[in-house]
């Protein structure tokens, strides 16, 4: 990012950074030492947490800001019967750490069986305590996520939560900035997750390093908050250290009304600062990708990195045809394990599980999605389908709108929330060889139990595949229109 | 974090290059909620080995790792660092560190020293000649002493002092206490706080 930001237009990434600088780094031998940067919100959950309280205990420090901390249970937490102790001695103990880490440092927790319990991603937003042109951090890799609100939010290590708890600073080298521009509209049954899946197939897993991804133009601009936070939240899978979207109206209601946004006069004085963070004319990012809404259709991973993806209409592809020989080996590696032939058509892919659920899909909007497609149809009797709302208050909406109803109806199991079968903390694992189309984020070998396979899908789809059996488009369940 | 600036102890030959972090430490103990007692989980693998070095008289009690090249390679898991400390090793010797390995070692407070693979060689000699001597590295001089040897090692500016300073990355943010309390005073009023508790 400039050195000199004082006159040049600037990206909305350049303008947060800015305004967080509270030591700026020194040029020196000819590199310049890390900014230090103010953080506004730091997540916390039980994984990636206790090392970093034990540290702050060795050293008799405290938590320098409470009032900007807020913990919360979820990548170990049952989704069922979650009255009862955590059977799995080591998650219980994590579990555990976390709650007397939080009396002991004054940080608000909110554990399982609260109502503001739930996937740390879920939970900052709902309360409101995510907002425009913050820094949020957390030891995890999707608070990008947040970035939806024209945040800077980035995913850190456990020394670096360490040292957030201590000092409520971050030392951070600049970020080069990317846009990504989507224009159009999308088609029905065409979603959030599909943008960020075909985007990651364009620019690759890698294609993201060392940028803060700003997603942009009219496609962007249509979508719900709900959505745009999908799209943020897979900016990891991408490489990339964050992904933002501009805050406008959109976001200013979201945000409005939440329990801990600001009213009255600081919420004039808020939205006045708030519009002012869009990327100035005429500011350069480093590199621009440009992708055509109209021509998205509803996309699926084939293969066990997030970039392995093909719309859903198409089929495997076959390794030979790949011309880098790096992606050649990972794409054969990547068939064998998935067991999936060369130019098998995608929708031939029968799945066992049906998994609607993670800090990616599984908010109210996706709930209803879903919903709305199994609405009085039946399930494919061979499959299990599992949903796993993105926090305890997200269940109790969707439980108001009598969503769970229409699950259960249909045969799916309504669980608690929680991080759940997006990476098997808890029990909600894949057997060895079972296949599962699923609205999370990563597709990695293993990832949703041992010898798991995951075809990463949206919620519409995730729902038209558990009606049909195989990988399936909505427009393949609904009705077909009278010509 | 205790500072170092020169230290002695039994040396450890660990004659095997791209010693990577898997090895240094299994995933298994990934899930332990302390940042200490890890010491039992070094080398989990290797240590399983009555071979292995380690597990003989005098090499057990050693607190300077020498290990062939390419050290701590693979995963970040700070955890590699945190077990070697554990175990007693203030120092680790090599010509060439993963950097993240390398990273991690300043933010502990272990020294990872980088020492020409020629003289490795001729400290592995002398700790096999002569288990049980001493190795004293000193970073003031940004040296190494081994019964017979003595040569030099590498290490930038910046983790040098750190390390002597004892300073981890969270003593040297609070030297800037000062700026963050300014910032902090000129802070909008509108930023969001999570106490009192709203819901």
């Amino acid at each position: 990012m400039a050195e000199n930001m004082a006159d040049k237009p600037l990206t909305l990434a350049e303008k947060v950074w800015r305004d967080h600088i509270v030591v700026r780094g020194e040029e020196k031998d000819g590199e310049r030492s890390p900014d230090l940067l103010y953080i506004d919100l730091h997540l916390v959950h039980e994984v990636t947490s206790p090392q970093a309280f034990e540290g702050l205990r060795l050293a008799g420090r405290s938590v320098r800001r409470p009032d900007l901390t807020i913990a919360t249970e979820d990548h170990n937490t049952p989704t069922l019967e979650i009255d009862k102790p955590i059977a799995d001695p080591v998650s219980r103990k994590q579990v555990q750490t976390l709650r007397t880490n939080a009396e002991e440092f004054g940080i608000r927790l909110h554990s399982l069986g609260d109502a503001n319990q739930g996937i740390v991603h879920v939970v900052g937003p709902q309360l409101g305590l995510t907002q425009p042109g913050m820094t949020v951090v957390c030891g995890d890799s999707h608070t990008s996520t947040h970035g939806a609100f024209g945040s800077l939010a980035m995913g850190i290590g456990t020394s670096e939560v360490e040292h957030v708890l201590a000092t409520q600073t971050l030392p951070l080298k600049p970020f080069k900035t990317m846009a990504i521009t989507v224009n159009g509209t999308l088609k029905p049954g065409v979603s959030a997750k599909d943008i960020i899946l075909a985007v990651i197939a364009k620019i690759g897993t890698g294609g993201g390093q060392g940028y803060v991804l700003e997603y942009r133009g009219s496609a962007i601009e249509q979508l719900s908050m709900e959505a745009r936070m999908t799209i943020c939240n897979m900016s990891i899978e991408a490489g990339a250290r964050a992904g933002m979207v501009a805050p406008d109206e959109t976001t200013f209601n979201y945000v409005q009304g939440r329990p801990h946004a600001p009213a009255g006069e600081d919420w004039d004085a808020a939205v006045e600062y708030w519009r002012s963070l869009r990327t100035d004319e005429g500011a350069q990012f480093d590199a621009e990708v440009i992708l055509d809404a109209d021509e998205l259709e509803p996309f699926v991973t084939w293969g066990t990195n997030p970039g392995q993806g093909v719309s859903l209409s198409d089929a495997v592809p076959d390794p030979a045809t790949f011309d880098d020989p790096v992606d050649r080996e990972s794409a054969e590696r990547a068939l064998q394990y998935m067991d999936l032939a060369p130019g098998t058509p995608m929708k031939d892919i029968r799945v066992d599980t049906v998994f609607l659920g993670s800090c990616t899909n599984a908010r109210l909007e996706d709930l209803r999605a879903a919903a709305e497609i199994i609405r009085g149809r039946e399930k494919d009797p061979d499959v299990r389908m599992i949903v796993v709302p993105g926090s305890a208050k997200v269940r109790l909406d969707a439980e108001a709108e009598g969503l769970d109803q229409v699950f259960k109806d249909f045969g799916a199991e309504w669980r608690f929330a929680g991080c759940s079968m997006c990476l098997g903390m808890n029990p909600d694992q894949l057997a060895p060889g079972e296949r599962c189309a699923s609205t999370s984020n990563r597709n990695f070998e293993g990832r949703q139990g041992k010898g798991g396979r995951t075809h990463l899908v949206s919620p519409v789809v995730a729902a038209a595949t558990a009606i049909r059996g195989t990988l399936s488009a909505p427009s393949d369940v609904l009705q077909p229109q009278a010509a | 974090m205790e500072p170092i600036t020169t230290h002695t102890g039994i040396g450890v030959p660990l004659k095997a290059s791209n010693v990577d972090t898997d090895q240094i430490i299994p995933a298994v103990f990934l899930k332990r909620i302390t940042k200490t007692g890890f010491d039992d989980a070094l080398f989990y693998a290797w240590r399983k080995n009555p071979d292995f070095v380690l597990n003989q008289e005098p090499y057990r009690h050693g607190s300077v790792l020498v290990a062939g090249p390419d050290f701590g390679t693979g995963s970040s898991r700070e955890h590699a660092v945190w077990a070697l400390k554990d175990y007693g090793f203030r120092v680790v010797i090599s010509s060439r560190f993963a950097d993240i390995f390398y990273g991690n070692a300043a933010k502990q407070g272990l020294l990872a020293a980088k020492v020409a693979q020629p003289d490795v060689e001729l400290i592995f000699k002398e700790l096999e000649t002569e288990p049980g001597t001493e190795i004293t590295v000193d970073l003031e001089s940004r040296t190494v002493i081994c019964g017979t040897v003595e040569t030099t090692f590498s290490i930038d500016n910046y983790t040098r002092w750190r390390l002597m300073e004892g300073l981890d990355d969270i003593s040297l943010t609070l030297r800037q206490e000062e700026a963050i309390s300014t910032y902090e005073a000129t802070r909008p009023g509108f930023k969001p706080t999570t106490l009192p508790a709203r819901t």
